[in-house]
């Protein structure tokens, strides 16, 4: 091989780059990541740089790159399990703001819902069977209008109740329709010169979501050489020629937190919750933090190495041991 | 549990936040595999395992199993719930053992109302659409509610939480109350009690109505009634065993010396 990254070289981008190429206005969009750990913060501030509008979010707990998104007016429309950010904001602000003032469509679905959602977009299949939510209101309130039930990658129905088929006896059941997001942004910790994927710690359901999507970008934190990665496969999770964009992104998930290499930030989390309250003041935290910042490295300049060392994972326990977490 | 009550003093002050961790890790048993959510059930879930039933397995929704709890996570995807587990994965195998008809699992959940047959609301208050308050929603909340074996619930004891109609149905209980659980064709589970800042609540037998159980030192089951914003039955509320001093050390050195929740 002439090239470290030759196998790649076609995927290998910049997060301005990959989001320019793959992210339209109103496409819908999954976030991989779970609350406080590992959402793709880098793609997510360059879409809000980039000032995508109208995208259509489907989600199972999303914390911070959610509440950026909605917050920068980039969403119209949510499918959605959770918006928190643990104890920084139990409740996502910009997220709370945007549906107590009307500004978004927004639906719920329950966490295993929507991961089954998105596994059957993953196994090809129209829609899934699940006893969750029988009886709750999950079920009984609809958010979306008729219309926006016509678009496409819209199901035209929110859920249907049908019996079991191979039941003689009553057993109700919920089929709920299959998503295939147009993209999925995951943040990896490796990806190999081969562009095979290897998350660590947990993977919440971004392996469903990027399988379930049209357009995968992963941006990572390491590259491994391609014997490397292959050493032990067992640690691998996607293969290369699944993802569609690689974007190098070390600290790409900051303020939250990446098992092995960082934990989240607390006193980013802590200055993101006194400016997200304030209308004002998070216009001002956009301008601070994202508009006004003209590249990754930029911004982890800002964040500053003596935070960055505070909140560096143990190599053993996958977090910052002691770190003053208030 | 009757030699606690012996050797229990009722000398060292406590806060609500310790009594109902406490008193929700009493109703752990070894081998029960516990679901945590986030804030006094994550508190509650690891007392258990330190305190009172060390056989216990924790699991996240998010797919850590049985980690280390060396510091108390703040999230149900902090770094923390994938620190020395037994296996790391994701929401689906998490959602599998939940559900799972061979394993007795217990779940803990908060929530911002609840009504007298423990269904709960995490969504919104007002209407759905357009809220006067939005919350962060269901997360696994509905899917354990459905599912699990049991579930134990965390609230504030205030009129406006234990209310006569949710504003929103998130996370279903004993639905209707008598059987109705069933009829919709969920096959077990339902709400176990609720631990609040005044006492222990539990549901009847038969009618799956909340009554109250136990009464914290300084608490009177008159107050319970006050402050349930639906009609409740107090006859059959006996004072609570109060934390012991050992118990409360541990919570207090071990479990989250930090604060970030107690």
């Amino acid at each position: 091989m002439d090239h470290p990254f030759s196998e790649i070289a076609d995927k290998l981008m910049t997060p301005e780059a990959a989001v320019r190429k793959f992210i339209k206005n109103g496409c819908q969009l999954a976030i991989g990541g779970f609350t406080v750990t590992r959402n793709p913060m880098a793609l997510i501030y360059e879409i809000v740089r980039q000032k995508i509008r109208d995208l259509h979010l489907v989600c199972h707990s999303n914390g911070q790159g959610l509440d950026v998104l909605i917050g920068a007016g980039c969403v119209q429309r949510l499918e959605i399990a959770y918006g928190g950010n643990g104890r920084y904001a139990p409740t996502c602000i910009r997220f709370k703001k945007a549906i107590e003032q009307g500004q978004i469509e927004f639906e719920d679905y329950s966490n295993f819902q929507m991961s089954l959602r998105f596994l059957a977009g993953s196994l090809g299949i129209p829609f899934i069977p699940t006893q969750s939510g029988l009886g709750s209101d999950l079920l009984r309130c609809e958010g979306f209008s008729k219309a926006t039930r016509q678009e496409p990658k819209v199901a035209n129905k929110k859920y249907s109740i049908t019996q079991n088929p191979f039941c003689a006896e009553q057993d109700p059941v919920v089929l709920l329709p299959a998503l295939t997001p147009d993209v999925t942004l995951l943040h990896a910790q490796y990806v190999g010169a081969d562009g095979t994927v290897r998350i660590k710690g947990l993977n919440f359901a971004d392996l469903e979501q990027a399988k379930a999507a049209d357009i995968v970008i992963v941006s990572c934190e390491e590259f491994m050489p391609r014997d490397e990665i292959r050493r032990d496969p067992d640690q691998n999770c996607l293969p290369g020629f699944m993802v569609d964009a690689i974007v190098p992104a070390p600290h790409g998930a900051h303020p939250t937190a990446c098992y092995g290499f960082y934990d989240y930030d607390p006193k980013h989390l802590n200055l993101y919750k006194k400016t997200a309250a304030d209308d004002g003041l998070f216009a001002g935290y956009l301008q601070e933090w994202v508009y006004g910042v003209g590249s990754y490295s930029q911004y982890l300049e800002k964040v500053g190495a003596d935070q960055l060392a505070k909140i560096k994972a143990d190599p053993v326990l996958g977090y910052a041991k002691g770190l003053d977490r208030r | 549990m009757q030699a606690r009550q012996h050797r229990s003093s009722p000398t060292e002050p406590y806060t609500q936040n310790e009594i109902m961790a406490i008193s929700a890790g009493r109703l752990i048993q070894n081998n029960d595999i516990v679901f945590a959510g986030t804030g006094v059930a994550m508190l509650a879930a690891t007392a258990a395992k330190r305190i009172f039933a060390p056989q216990s397995v924790v699991f996240f929704e998010t797919g850590g199993i049985d980690p280390a709890l060396e510091e108390i996570p703040m999230a149900v995807a902090d770094l923390r719930v994938m620190s020395g587990t037994a296996l790391n994965s994701g929401l689906i195998e998490a959602f599998s053992i939940v559900g799972h008809r061979k394993l007795h699992t217990v779940a803990f959940l908060g929530a911002a109302q609840i009504d007298k047959f423990g269904n709960l609301n995490t969504t919104c208050i007002g209407d759905y659409r357009r809220p006067k308050v939005r919350f962060s929603g269901s997360g696994g909340g509905n899917d354990v509610a459905s599912l699990a074996s049991g579930v134990i619930v965390f609230m504030q004891h205030e009129p406006r939480r234990f209310v006569e109609k949710l504003d929103y149905l998130t996370s279903i209980g004993w639905y209707r109350g008598d059987d109705s659980r069933v009829k919709l064709g969920l096959k077990r589970g339902g709400p176990l009690a609720v631990v609040t800042n005044l006492g222990v609540m539990k549901f009847d037998e038969q009618t799956k109505e909340m009554y109250a159980a136990e009464y914290y030192s300084g608490v009177t089951p008159e107050r319970i009634s006050e402050k349930s914003g639906f009609s409740i039955d107090i006859s059959r509320a006996k004072e609570a065993v109060p934390p012991r001093d050992e118990e409360l050390r541990i919570l207090r050195e071990q479990v989250d010396p930090q604060k970030l929740i107690l």
